[in-house]
């Protein structure tokens, strides 16, 4: 393969002869998949798919193929996106469409391939198939741009992600990869590419939201002995996982993105800033970068044109601030992880003091299309001021979990209930938390609200990163807070002292409202006053924290305070918690009349609150309760009830 | 370039790229600060400073943000202050707020901006992290639990001192600072020079204490007590009693001293009257023998430490003589005891000077014979203040008196080795008078009186010019060192001081120190040197009569025995052990 890689190269992106050549047109057909010449099978194995057992799939269809002497290509491919239906295995047999389904584990494996080794298809777990213009269709099984989840879905950074095999570059390159970037370094100059994505409207997809090119043409400008560049992927809002699946899916385009972009802003060495926990896109991310350097791609004089480039991935060791541009810095330079203020701006005076560019992995993946396409291309999508597409991780009450890219002006109900799928069980809607920890929570009535830059700015939210949490009714909104409060508490990095001191008695006010309440009058003052102070400190964090995760860090809460205050009221007045999640506000009782006295809950009953004597009804002692719900859970006859 | 700027609706003139903060203290506008310190990047961590910007959504820390164009903002501004009120009582939030119990009591930052911003209720009670207090150093105690984290220390250490002994540890609320692994100070690569005591707002990182010892030989019939203090000491102790700083008060101190019940008062400085004379002894030496030059002082304990730590090898550079006030000390427990006819074990020297680090000094092996150490204790300039309040005297209103004789009078040379450059100063004296039997001329060495790190002199020894380096910085001191180990250099003597300008800046001077109250600390000594009759060593005639009487010569047998560091002789090889 690596021969006609370099071939490829050659004839792709040097001579353009090839159109004469029909091997080479043949190859490049088989490279896209546009035909097979035997059973090509896919197996999803980003970490989303591994985590659901992808692993053990493939074991299981290698052992097939062997034992069955089935001769098939195996190809691991990244998360296409509905992690909910992992591991994804699919199939395309010569000649016919290739076919996706979904929670293939290890056992169901050999149904699937004993349908495949008579050339059919297995006909349960089908989600979709692909549409593909050499070969035929599958009768009664929907195209994958037809299925809800995709038909409102606007895949650019994510098109290849899912499809085809991450750290194959013939693959990438028969699909138009590095086009681009050739393209850039052999006929444009680095200001045309800046004026495009300026023309664009890009901007930074790592929650600022600060047009890139402007960011660009600052550094580009400044004149010093070296310039650098960040993509920074680490990642490490709970429940985000965007930058993780790009890179995992398809690392190709995020490097190709990182090679205009240093081209465009005069710089010759970049860092990939990557946090620990992702080895597999950092297995995945070096891999690719050698394959580049072997091809050319990436280090000195790249394609004959003068250019060099190096690219260098950096381990974070995991810590949350280290997302912050200014302690990435520190991070790289081996000094503790430590925001800086700002000004200087890190496009001004950055690493090692140096002008440095620091953009989102989102963001540098979305260069190659706008450059291939034309800024043109790009600005049509999306809404005037937020061009483009958007990223989000669709984690939370929904049914379909997984990774989306929407065109910005999507509203928050379409994602929901058309790409999510609604929420399981019809529960109610109750609201969605958007962008990472230091977003905010919307409420059912701003549904509408479409996600672009500004909307969400108009009711005060953010875009961030693109977290984008659903809650539904069982979820108590305090909860929610205290745990994304609670979060950025031990994520704060300790050195300014409204993060360090605020983010901890914020923390605690919410502690003491959903806890058990003592009695006396003291304690409900301190509950009332807590509250009171709730919002003060919050507006105080937000104006004089050191850097963006302080300034954000009480959004949650306030956001929280602000559109669910009934819920918070409830907690403090009526000692009541809706959802019945505050165990320390829950209330047992026990029903006399299906009680039979087995004595399971006397027993399990961790504070000895329960009393009574086998065969007749027990009770509980209600000061001695911590409402842990053990009892709840243990009784076999239903005879406990929530009061 | 200057730009105007509104500032509470008045213009005032800033210069382009300087910061908010830098302005408006030039301008008299007083805004409160925990973390900022003058020359060193900003670092943005108290966000005390903080100001209300025209078209900015928050409030803009004054410290960092520069000015670029016209800027309008107001710096007291109900916003702002509720903002600069709820970080204090956030920090007051998870302090221990012990005030009665602690040694800044009366002089903290913490406290006095909760009194200034009117704080009298308890708004925001919650967990406190209990950390352990580190007593493990001879010199300094850390008490993180009185930490507010403003990283003055950490920065001063790395920034300025280059050795980085503490840093931060942990993350968020948990956040201490200490040394690596968060061990004992004492094994961290931590150098006692207490600068960080200095700049500490809060108490948490402060001088080790202990009276007691002091107060029991003070009442102890059988003991003889004798106070030693040096010219830094004098040079400031005047602040601690609300005296304006390079005021005189040493007459005043010395009566004190005797009210208290010390039997005898004597300088240190008649320690570095002897120092001089062996060091200068030993270049001259050195340069007729060619070897072991340059020589390198070993005056500044946290110097020594240093190089102990991290540079053994250049220890061989070191001159052999032991520090001053050793010398002195060893002095009164052997000369001085014979004359007076006290056994030394009754003898009980008590060093009052400007140093963390001498406390450490103290108790090295190495300085004490048979278990009986040379200095039984030292007190810094604040402790002895402290321990002047204890007995509850007016220091002003003490009749003045002289220090007792023959080891209360020195030279001014001895003095002035107090400032950074001064030892070279004295030095050169002594030296170009035994290399070439004539004073230098003039006495005043110009070239060595400045405020810059490096100082040099060029001197003609032995009829070779050679230059005299003083330092106060170690990364510099360090390099030359260095240099120096590879040969070749024409350096006769290197003086190292730690703490910026010299010991007058010691990390146990009195509190809230600035240039101002330095100058006047320097002057102070400079003018005792200026209008001293005895400027050099080899004039005084106290120091004569203790070599004719007992010592022989300079580098005799006996100043060997007494005054030398046995176990650098070693690696020079000496021949004479």
């Amino acid at each position: 393969m690596n021969e006609s890689a370099i071939n490829l190269v050659e004839e792709l992106l040097i001579n353009a002869s090839f159109e004469q050549r029909s091997e080479l047109k043949q190859y490049i057909k088989l490279c896209r998949r546009d035909t097979v010449e035997k059973p090509v099978i896919f197996v999803g194995g980003g970490t989303c798919g591994r985590a659901a057992g992808a692993t053990d799939t493939i074991a299981a269809i290698k052992q097939y193929l062997d034992e069955n002497n089935f001769d098939a290509e195996l190809v691991e491919t990244g998360c296409i996106g509905l992690c909910s239906a992992e591991p994804i295995m699919d199939i395309q047999l010569p000649g016919r469409n290739r076919i996706s389904y979904k929670n293939i584990t290890k056992e169901k494996v050999t149904n699937i391939l004993d349908a495949a080794i008579n050339s059919t298809i297995y006909s349960k777990n089908v989600l979709w198939q692909f549409e593909n213009d050499f070969s035929t269709q599958w009768e009664g099984i929907p195209f994958i741009q037809e299925v809800p989840f995709f038909k409102n879905q606007k895949r650019i950074v994510l098109s290849h992600c899912g499809k085809t095999d991450p750290l194959n570059i013939d693959e990438y390159l028969a699909l138009g990869g590095f086009k681009s970037f050739s393209n850039s370094i052999l006929n444009k100059t680095p200001a045309q590419i800046r004026d495009n994505v300026l023309k664009s409207g890009l901007r930074g997809r790592g929650g600022g939201g600060f047009p890139t090119a402007k960011k660009w043409n600052i550094t580009a400008n400044t004149t010093a002995e070296h310039k650098y560049l960040i993509c920074n992927a680490d990642e490490s809002d709970p429940g985000a996982f965007m930058d993780r699946a790009i890179i995992e899916g398809d690392p190709f385009m995020l490097l190709e993105g990182i090679a205009i972009t240093a081209y465009a802003t005069g710089i010759t060495q970049a860092y990939i800033y990557i946090r620990s926990p992702y080895i597999l896109a950092k297995k995945r991310l070096q891999k690719a970068i050698n394959i580049c350097k072997e091809q050319g791609l990436l280090g000195d004089n790249i394609l004959n044109s003068g250019f060099n480039l190096s690219i260098k991935i950096v381990i974070g060791a995991g810590a949350f601030v280290c997302g912050e541009e200014t302690a990435l810095i520190a991070s790289i330079e081996g000094k503790r992880g430590i925001p800086r203020p700002k000004p200087p701006y890190p496009a001004e005076r950055g690493l090692f003091n140096m002008p440095t560019v620091i953009n989102n992995v989102e963001t540098l993946s979305n260069i190659p299309s706008i450059i291939n396409k034309g800024d043109e291309w790009f600005k049509e999508i999306g809404t005037d001021k937020s061009s483009g597409t958007k990223v989000f991780s669709l984690t939370g009450k929904v049914n379909n979990i997984g990774l989306i890219e929407v065109p910005m002006g999507t509203t928050i109900r379409e994602i929901i209930y058309n790409i999510a799928g609604g929420i399981p069980d019809n529960k109610k809607f109750k609201a969605v938390q958007i962008g990472g920890p230091s977003g905010s929570c919307i409420p059912e009535e701003l549904i509408d609200t479409q996600i672009d830059y500004e909307s969400l700015e108009e009711i005060d939210a953010i875009m961030g990163s693109g977290g984008f949490i659903v809650v539904d009714e069982n979820t108590c909104m305090v909860d929610l807070a205290k745990f994304f409060i609670g979060f950025l508490k031990d994520a704060s990095c300790g050195k300014c002292i409204p993060c360090r001191e605020g983010t901890r008695r914020m923390k605690e006010i919410l502690d003491e409202i959903t806890k058990k309440p003592l009695n006396g009058n003291h304690h409900s003052l301190s509950r009332f006053k807590g509250v009171m102070q709730l919002e003060q400190l919050g507006e105080i964090i937000e104006e004089t924290s050191l850097c963006g995760l302080g300034k954000t860090a009480p959004k949650p809460v306030l956001s929280a305070l602000k559109y669910f205050r009934e819920e918070f009221e409830e907690h403090i007045y009526e000692r009541k918690c809706r959802a019945n999640v505050c165990k320390g506000l829950r209330s047992y009782e026990i029903n006399i009349e299906n009680c039979t006295g087995c004595t399971i809950c006397l027993s399990k009953c961790p504070e000895n609150a329960i009393m009574g004597t086998p065969r007749s009804p027990h009770f509980i002692i209600e000061d001695k309760c911590i409402g842990c719900g053990i009892c709840y859970d243990v009784c076999k006859f239903n005879a406990i009830t929530i009061k | 370039m200057t730009i105007d700027i509104e500032v509470n609706n008045r213009t005032i003139k800033a210069t382009k790229g300087e910061t908010i903060l830098s302005a408006l203290h030039k301008n008299g506008i007083r805004v409160p600060t925990l973390c900022h310190m003058k020359d060193l990047f900003p670092t943005g961590a108290c966000r005390m400073c903080v100001v209300e910007m025209e078209g900015k959504k928050n409030l803009v820390p004054s410290c960092s943000y520069p000015v670029t164009e016209w800027i309008k903002i107001k710096t007291h501004s109900p916003r702002v202050i509720k903002a600069r009120k709820t970080i204090i009582e956030l920090l007051l939030s998870s302090h221990p707020d012990d005030c009665l119990y602690c040694i800044r009591n009366g002089n903290c930052e913490l406290q006095s901006l909760s009194e200034s911003f009117n704080i009298q209720e308890r708004r925001f009670a919650g967990h406190k992290t209990t950390k352990q207090i580190d007593r493990t150093s001879e010199s300094i105690i850390r008490e993180p639990e009185k930490c507010i984290l403003c990283e003055r220390c950490v920065r001063y250490c790395e920034e300025i001192l280059n050795i980085s002994a503490i840093d931060f540890i942990g993350r968020g609320s948990d956040s201490t600072i200490g040394p690596e692994f968060n061990n004992g100070l004492n094994i961290s690569s931590c150098i006692d020079c207490g600068q960080c005591t200095l700049l500490c707002p809060s108490g948490a990182l402060h001088e080790k204490t202990n009276f007691n010892i002091i107060i029991e030989a003070l009442h102890n019939p059988k003991t003889h007590v004798i106070a030693q203090y040096d010219g830094a000491f004098a040079s400031s102790i005047s602040e601690e009693f609300g005296i304006k700083s390079g005021k005189d008060i040493s007459k005043l101190i010395n009566s004190t001293l005797k009210l208290m019940g010390f039997d005898k008062v004597f300088d240190t400085s008649f320690g570095s009257d002897l120092y001089i004379t062996e060091v200068s002894q030993q270049i001259i030496n050195n340069i007729k023998s060619n070897k072991n030059l340059p020589v390198v002082s070993s005056h500044c304990p946290a110097w020594v430490k240093y190089i102990d730590k991290n540079f053994p090898e250049a220890k061989k550079l070191f001159t052999t003589v032991k520090p001053p006030q050793q010398l002195l000390g060893k002095i009164l427990k052997t000369y001085y005891a014979e004359k007076i006819s006290i056994e030394k074990e009754n003898i009980f020297v008590v060093s009052i000077n400007s140093c963390t680090a001498k406390k450490d000094e103290i108790t090295k092996p190495n300085y004490s014979s048979n278990g009986v150490k040379n200095i039984d204790a030292s007190l810094t300039t604040r402790e002895l203040a402290a321990f002047i309040r204890i007995h509850d005297i007016q220091v002003n209103q003490m009749i003045e008196t002289l220090s007792d004789l023959p080891f209360g009078f020195s030279s001014s040379s001895g003095k002035i080795s107090a400032i950074s450059g001064g030892l070279t100063e004295a030095i050169a004296r002594t030296a170009y008078y035994m290399s070439n039997e004539k004073e230098i001329q003039p006495p005043r060495i110009n070239k060595l009186r400045n405020t810059k790190s490096t100082k040099e002199l060029t001197i003609s020894l032995n009829k070779k010019r050679y230059q005299m380096v003083a330092v106060d910085n170690i990364k510099k001191a360090h390099q030359l060192v260095k240099e120096a180990m590879n040969g070749d250099s024409n350096i006769a003597f290197i003086e190292v001081n730690v703490c910026p300008q010299g010991c007058i800046n010691g990390g146990g001077q009195p509190l809230k120190c600035d240039d101002e109250i330095l100058k006047a600390r320097k002057k102070y000594l400079y003018d005792i040197d200026n209008r001293a009759s005895i400027r050099t060593t080899y004039k005084n005639s106290e120091i004569k009569e203790i070599y004719s009487k007992y010592l022989d010569d300079p580098g005799s047998k006996k100043s060997i025995e007494l005054f030398y560091e046995k176990h650098i002789l070693k690696q020079q090889k000496y021949d004479s052990i």
